[in-house]
């Protein structure tokens, strides 16, 4: 009886099912760009820079997953991302400390997290109004830090800005004939850092499944004994924190802070989320399909690129396209599910 | 006096005081070990306030609780659980998105990892020790109704509870399923846990239960071993009548009524709430619906004005077969529902009275076709008056208005259709006895101006007052039609008991 127990497999739940839609659909999205388009994405530096270009959007789509597990919502990542930019890039230019720098980052996002969630969670308001102040607020004090544009000029952060990481074997041959290494930025792998420690966090901890509990019904996860206000409250702390994580893999990026860095960010993390087979009612998601979400939007924008639909209007067409198609995707799959069980 | 020894769980001389309400007074409950407990009594009667206090969700106001001989506070749901007093409420209060083992296991862990293999595999034990048909690793979801109630009961099993507290488990199984409920039951009293199970289905009391205990109105009636009370008597009990006491009421005068004059006729109707059943209805008759509470009577009415999902059945209006799936069908083809629920399914207590009155008739005229404001306010005062509605004005928002003068704007809005037919369900509940006379007698001329009218109420004496037919349900089925001769309370408790109550005499 045991060993017949042991072979017998469960059926996927609707988070692995989302998930393994969306790596599905990136893949086969990939192979298509590989086939029509040729050229460029058969590089493996292809992938690296859609890495390279989207760390911190990973990382905050990460912190946006989180808190849409427990059916909540921080439209204030974007923002904070800029301000800990701002901030971090005007530190180092009078001369500041990098570890310095990074403590400043981590505290300015964890400040953001635990306000807004104590607001959340113990005063009980709505997390979209919410956040939402909290996004003009950290908008408006970036502009007040600074309305130009700030490069950064510090000798220590540009080397660990160009600090990357160099995998000769996986280049490839420029046209010149010489050989151009992969490159990969050091921001990339703070994010993949960032997206195995959460979904640790999410599948192997009490905190974690709190999230999960909460989001399925606050009410049971009440009578189950969860300490719902405090679990809630950690959710958004990690989600600020993140934001701030974001903010100095940002910076890392461009080397420059700037008022308007980052500007809908938040929308382009909570549609990855959802891409990634988050479900905006809570309850479901997962941070790995957050990844191949990000991967899959920013595949999409790739190609419309690569296609010579050079204007902008054209991405965020496609990006608008493909969220609707895929939450439509969602409720047909999860609607059709629920109805076989009956 | 023996048995006192044996108690498990002592709650002496509980109250619990609300607003303006005394909830509970000095109310006694006694649990013994392995036994299962029922607890009944009407709606209002503090079944629900006295398991509120037991889990923690109320705070005594008086009295004390003893589990085990020791005296104990209970301040929260936590502490009531930790004195082993575990609760499985009607609705599932577990995580539909996770696993059956996390709701198991989750909010009790002791580390800050969680370990699922070894939850997994605890979870299996018990499972399998309590003959619950569910995989650890299933997400509850996907799980039946009645297994998720299991798994529930599982993990309070596994929280070592000495006393569980059922509340309506079987409300949304069907019989299958109520069945393994019962043998988990048994096999829980075999281990000695106490059962406390509410429930409305008397049979079920019957079938389970060791010892019964009464509320009414807050008070304790009594305690009694089932099997030295009958059915009949439990009824008298929660109702709150002797049968002894019980005189033959006088009726109102029969009226003879024609099959051609049958208004509305359904046949094998049943919704998504409502089981099959027939019933008809002429003009000018005013008919009743009674039984205990949860025995279906509101479900039923609610059908016949496509409250809910109508599941199938055909309806004859005059003869014509219709269909009525909506309200507004309903409405169209004359029929006014007055819901059970005023506060929730019946006033906008931010409009005003006027706007109150007018609305089932904009409706039906449709909202491109507004009813003029002085057109409004003559219908307003007009109803004001008839109706005696005691308000400051008609531009009083409706919900500064007393509970009876509420009901009767609520009136006074489907009487502005002019309905053929009209549904009054409990509309006599929580208001003053001189309205309710004032409505009572409203029903009746209605009924002399030609208007059916179907009337529900709580209270038989006021049902055999106004109805000359009585249509009495017991879990969720038709059991009897009363009308003429039979018409007196000791019939009409009889019939709700049922079975082989009725035969005794």
């Amino acid at each position: 009886m045991n060993e017949k127990k042991k072979v017998f497999r469960e059926p996927l739940t609707d988070n692995q099912l989302l998930m393994t839609i969306t790596i599905c659909i990136f893949v086969g999205m990939y192979v298509l760009a590989i086939l029509i388009l040729k050229g460029g994405f058969l590089h493996v530096q292809q992938v690296f820079d859609m890495l390279n270009d989207n760390a911190s959007l990973i990382i905050v789509a990460c912190g946006l997953t989180i808190v849409m597990i427990t059916a909540g919502i921080d439209i204030s990542v974007g923002a904070v991302t800029s301000l800990v930019v701002m901030s971090c890039v005007l530190y180092l230019n009078k001369g500041g400390n990098i570890f310095v720098s990074i403590l400043l980052a981590l505290g300015i996002g964890l400040a953001f997290g635990a306000v807004q969630g104590f607001l959340v969670s113990y005063l009980d308001i709505q997390p979209f109004i919410v956040s939402l102040a909290g996004m003009f607020f950290a908008r408006g004090l970036t502009t007040i830090l600074s309305v130009n544009p700030q490069k950064v000029e510090h000798e220590g952060f540009s080397k660990l800005m160009d600090t990357k990481i160099v995998i000769p074997w996986l280049g490839y041959t420029a046209k010149n004939g010489n050989l151009v290494p992969a490159r990969l930025e050091l921001g990339v792998v703070v994010a993949l850092l960032c997206v195995v420690v959460i979904f640790i966090v999410l599948k192997f901890t009490k905190l974690g499944r709190g999230f999960y509990a909460i989001g399925g019904n606050q009410t049971s996860a009440l009578m189950l004994g969860i300490n719902v206000k405090r679990t809630r409250f950690f959710a958004y702390v990690l989600c600020g924190l993140l934001s701030g994580i974001s903010g100095y893999v940002f910076m890392m990026h461009t080397g420059a802070g700037n008022a308007t860095n980052a500007a809908g960010m938040e929308m382009n993390a909570i549609a990855a989320s959802i891409i990634g087979g988050t479900l905006l009612t809570g309850g479901v998601g997962n941070v790995a399909g957050t990844f191949f979400g990000t991967m899959t939007l920013t595949t999409i924008k790739k190609i419309v690129v690569s296609s010579g639909l050079n204007d902008p209007w054209w991405q965020s067409i496609t990006t608008g396209g493909m969220l609707c198609f895929f939450i439509l995707l969602q409720s047909v799959v999860l609607s059709r599910r629920s109805k076989k069980k009956e | 006096m023996q048995e006192q020894e044996h108690s498990l769980l002592e709650m002496r001389h509980i109250n619990k005081l609300f607003p303006g309400v005394k909830a509970l007074s000095d109310v006694d409950f006694t649990l013994r070990k392995g036994e299962v407990h029922a607890l009944m009594g009407e709606n209002g009667a503090g079944k629900s306030t006295l398991i509120k206090v037991l889990t923690g969700v109320y705070q005594n106001d008086g009295g004390e609780i003893s589990v085990d001989g020791v005296k104990i506070n209970i301040r929260s749901p936590q502490d009531a659980q930790n004195n082993g007093i575990s609760t499985v409420y009607q609705e599932i209060t577990l995580c539909p998105n996770l696993t059956v083992a996390e709701n198991m296991f989750i909010g009790r862990e002791d580390s800050f990892l969680v370990a699922h293999k070894n939850y997994e595999k605890r979870a299996d034990k018990i499972l399998g020790e309590l003959g619950i048909p569910a995989r650890s690793t299933q997400i509850l979801g996907s799980c039946s109704l009645a297994v998720q109630q299991m798994v529930a009961i599982a993990r309070a099993v596994d929280m070592k509870c000495k006393v569980l507290i059922l509340d309506e488990p079987t409300s949304s199984l069907d019989d299958k399923e109520v069945k393994v409920l019962f043998d988990l039951m048994r096999d829980l009293k075999g281990r000695g846990v106490g059962i406390i199970f509410v429930t409305h289905f008397l049979e079920q009391v019957y079938e389970i239960c060791d010892r019964i205990t009464v509320l009414r109105n807050g008070e304790l009636v009594g305690e009694y071993l089932t099997e030295e009370l009958p059915q009949v008597q439990l009824v008298a009990k929660m109702i709150g009548k002797d049968l002894d006491e019980l005189s033959s009421f006088e009726g109102v005068e029969e009226k003879h009524f024609d099959d051609s004059d049958i208004f509305y006729e359904a046949s094998s109707l049943s919704s998504s709430d409502a089981l099959p059943f027939d019933f008809a209805i002429h003009k000018g008759e005013v008919n009743g619906f009674t039984g205990l509470l949860g025995s279906g009577r509101s479900e039923s009415v609610r059908a016949i004005f496509g409250a809910d999902k109508i599941n199938g059945g055909t309806v004859k209006i005059k003869g014509e077969p219709v269909k009525i799936t909506k309200p507004i069908d309903a409405m169209k083809h004359g029929i006014g529902y007055l819901a059970e629920d005023r506060k929730r399914d019946g006033i906008i207590a931010d409009l005003s009275v006027r706007e109150n009155i007018i609305l089932a008739l904009q409706v039906m005229k449709g909202f491109f076709r507004p009813i003029s404001r002085s057109e409004a306010e003559s219908f307003a005062d007009e109803y004001i008056k008839v109706l005696n509605i005691k308000t400051a004005s008609r531009e009083t928002p409706i919900g500064s208005l007393s509970g009876g003068n509420q009901q009767k704007v609520i009136l006074a809005r489907w009487l502005l259709t002019h309905p053929d037919y009209l549904i009054l369900d409990e509309p006599t509940r929580g208001i003053d006895v001189g309205t309710k006379l004032e409505i009572q007698k409203l029903v009746l001329k209605l009924a002399e101006d030609g208007v059916s009218v179907t009337f529900i109420s709580s209270e038989i004496e006021e049902m055999l007052r106004t109805c000359s037919r009585l249509i009495v349900m017991r879990d969720r089925h038709v059991v009897g039609e009363l009308k003429g001769a039979d018409l007196n309370q000791t019939q009409v408790m009889k019939t709700i008991a049922g079975g082989e109550a009725a035969n005794e005499e």
